[in-house]
């Protein structure tokens, strides 16, 4: 079952990148100074969006290895399409931290001149209190490693699945993949290894924009948001190439266990946000409130609008089983909350380095058509590369008799 | 013709099922299935309509979340204003933060115990009920499935002749 990406799918996604080129342009042309921060700010919160959440699919493959997970084989090669997009959201995120390295930006104050020398006039107690982890040397070593592991994992996982599909089974001794149980292996050590590093990259990358301040549960809630992006994207994949035909080893089962996925990482972000949210409102130290103030001040509608979005919408309209198998009522709540999801990464970064400059504007649909019209090539060609149903597999027929 | 009821006894599940496909493409009607655990794909072989127990499920849910915010409104709202930590305490909006989490508590326990006890209300399985299973195997290692003679167009001979095409271990009427 080869797919091919069709010149409409082509178009759809030159189109987006178009009119994102346009709007951005546009935005450019008519904002109102610190332009330069707000393009920096920009390529963070997509690169990040899009980089983790491409992330979040070779953690999903990881943990169905792990668990000997049967029923999602048939949609494996969704996942590793999309992680296909890894490296291009890689560099975009890259370019923002060394451009902030560079002194081009000043996103992470930490970074800059003197604030950890207490003769300085720039001195700060507090940065200097953290200086041991936020130094430049050790934050670019965890930089480093970290996008480094994921991307040798990722790729690992995707070449070991191609292998296993050239596999001739009659010529091993107990019939089953040799490959299949190397990535069970690998699959522990990448999830104990992304046990770690998600967390902490979502302290270096995002947390350290607003240095003064710290939350234990950030690094969750930045996960649980790359996890249901990715679950988000798999569901509409699954379903575009379902309307196209292909994926006939796809039943409805599927699809309901994709989007219970779907509905319940959403249920856990909803819980994660309003966790660290309530728990700091209740406590009120004025030191950990400082990152809400500002969020509610000068970001209330798009703050607590996408948590509202990010909660209810999946929660009432998805609750029912029907509604789970029906595109009718999936596809509309997915790009939705797809979009809210972006928005908050945007929130999370936005507040830290535009302070109340940020908005919602033609700069920001515009980057952002950019990087989904890219996203959706990268993926739709990486999908095209091999054939959609992985051979080999020793649980693919337990996967296509999948009943719910 | 009185009704007859026949048991056909299996050991496997998957045997079962595809035993009940054999029984029902040949037209018979199969009350119910004992087994010890819950088999895959049975259900829309042999026509039973899916739950309600869900909806029951979100409505006690609902009842427990309306009935936490109506209690703490009244409790820690209207009736005795209490200064926890200087939290607004005027209006239930400004403090619902605080009530989150016993809301969400409470919810879960309404729909959780509602849900436990319509399921074993309707099974008639309360304790200290009589069991009704006809064979307390099907608890252990077997499979029975009950079928009622007058439900089908067949007579009780024909159907027990059609299991007998099955991989049956045991016939057994009642």
């Amino acid at each position: 079952m080869e797919y091919t990406v069709s010149s409409k799918a082509k178009m759809t996604s030159i189109v987006l990148i178009v009119v994102g080129l346009v709007a951005l342009l546009a935005g450019i042309f008519t904002d109102h100074g610190h332009t330069d921060q707000r393009l920096w700010a920009n390529l963070l919160v997509n690169g990040y969006f899009f980089f983790t959440l491409s992330l979040a699919a070779v953690f999903f493959l990881a943990i169905q290895y792990v668990a000997e997970m049967a029923w999602g084989v048939t949609t494996q090669r969704i996942f590793q399409a999309i992680m296909s997009f890894m490296p291009i959201g890689a560099a975009a995120l890259l370019t923002v931290l060394i451009a902030s390295s560079l002194h081009y930006t000043h996103f992470y104050h930490w970074m800059a001149e003197g604030v950890t020398d207490p003769a300085s006039h720039h001195y700060d107690a507090i940065i200097a209190g953290k200086s041991a982890y936020l130094n430049l040397p050790f934050f670019w070593v965890r930089t480093i490693v970290f996008i480094g592991v994921w991307l040798f994992f990722a790729n690992w996982f995707r070449k070991n699945s191609l292998n296993e599909d050239a596999l001739d089974l009659s010529q091993i001794a107990d019939g089953v993949s040799p490959n299949y149980r190397k990535a069970i292996k690998m699959s522990v050590f990448f999830l104990i290894f992304f046990a770690y590093s998600s967390v902490s990259s979502a302290w270096d990358w995002i947390m350290s924009i607003d240095v003064h301040w710290f939350s234990t549960l950030f690094g969750w809630y930045a996960f649980s948001g790359m996890w249901i992006s990715c679950m988000i994207v798999a569901v509409v994949l699954v379903l575009y190439l379902k309307g196209k035909n292909y994926l006939k080893d796809v039943t409805e089962h599927h699809i309901h266990d994709l989007v219970k996925w779907m509905f319940a990482i959403s249920m856990l972000w909803s819980y994660l946000w309003f966790a660290q949210f309530m728990l700091i409102w209740y406590a009120n130290v004025p030191e950990e409130t400082a990152y809400y103030m500002v969020r509610f001040e000068d970001y209330k509608l798009l703050y607590v609008g996408t948590f509202f979005v990010n909660f209810l919408l999946p929660f009432f309209i998805l609750m029912s089983r029907d509604a789970k198998r029906n595109a009718i009522f999936i596809l509309p709540v997915a790009l939705i909350i797809f979009f809210a999801h972006f928005i908050d990464v945007l929130v999370m970064v936005f507040p830290g380095t535009l302070f109340d400059h940020g908005h919602l504007g033609a700069v920001e649909i515009g980057m952002f058509f950019m990087f989904l019209g890219v996203f959706i090539f990268t993926v739709l060609r990486s999908l095209s590369k091999a054939s959609l149903a992985t051979k080999n597999h020793p649980m693919y027929d337990e996967s296509v008799h999948l009943h719910t | 013709m009185s009704d007859k009821t026949i048991y056909a006894i299996y050991d496997d599940d998957y045997v079962l099922l595809e035993s009940a496909k054999h029984l029902v493409a040949k037209g018979v009607h199969i009350r119910d299935v004992f087994s010890p655990f819950p088999i895959h794909g049975l259900d829309p072989v042999i026509g039973l309509k899916r739950t309600r127990l869900a909806i029951a499920a979100f409505i006690y849910g609902m009842i427990g979340v309306s009935l936490a915010l109506t209690g703490m409104w009244f409790f820690m709202i209207q009736d005795w204003p209490l200064n926890i930590g200087g939290k607004p305490n005027f209006s239930l909006f400004t403090n619902i933060p605080s009530f989150v989490p016993v809301t969400f508590e409470f919810g879960v326990l309404c729909a959780g115990h509602g849900m436990a006890i319509t399921y074993l209300l309707r099974n008639w399985t309360l304790p200290g009920f009589k069991a009704k299973n006809p064979y307390p195997r099907t608890t252990d290692d077997q499979f029975v499935m009950e079928i009622h003679a007058s439900d089908s167009e067949l007579s009780a001979e024909e159907i027990k002749a059609l299991i007998n095409e099955t991989c049956v271990v045991e016939i057994d009427e009642k």
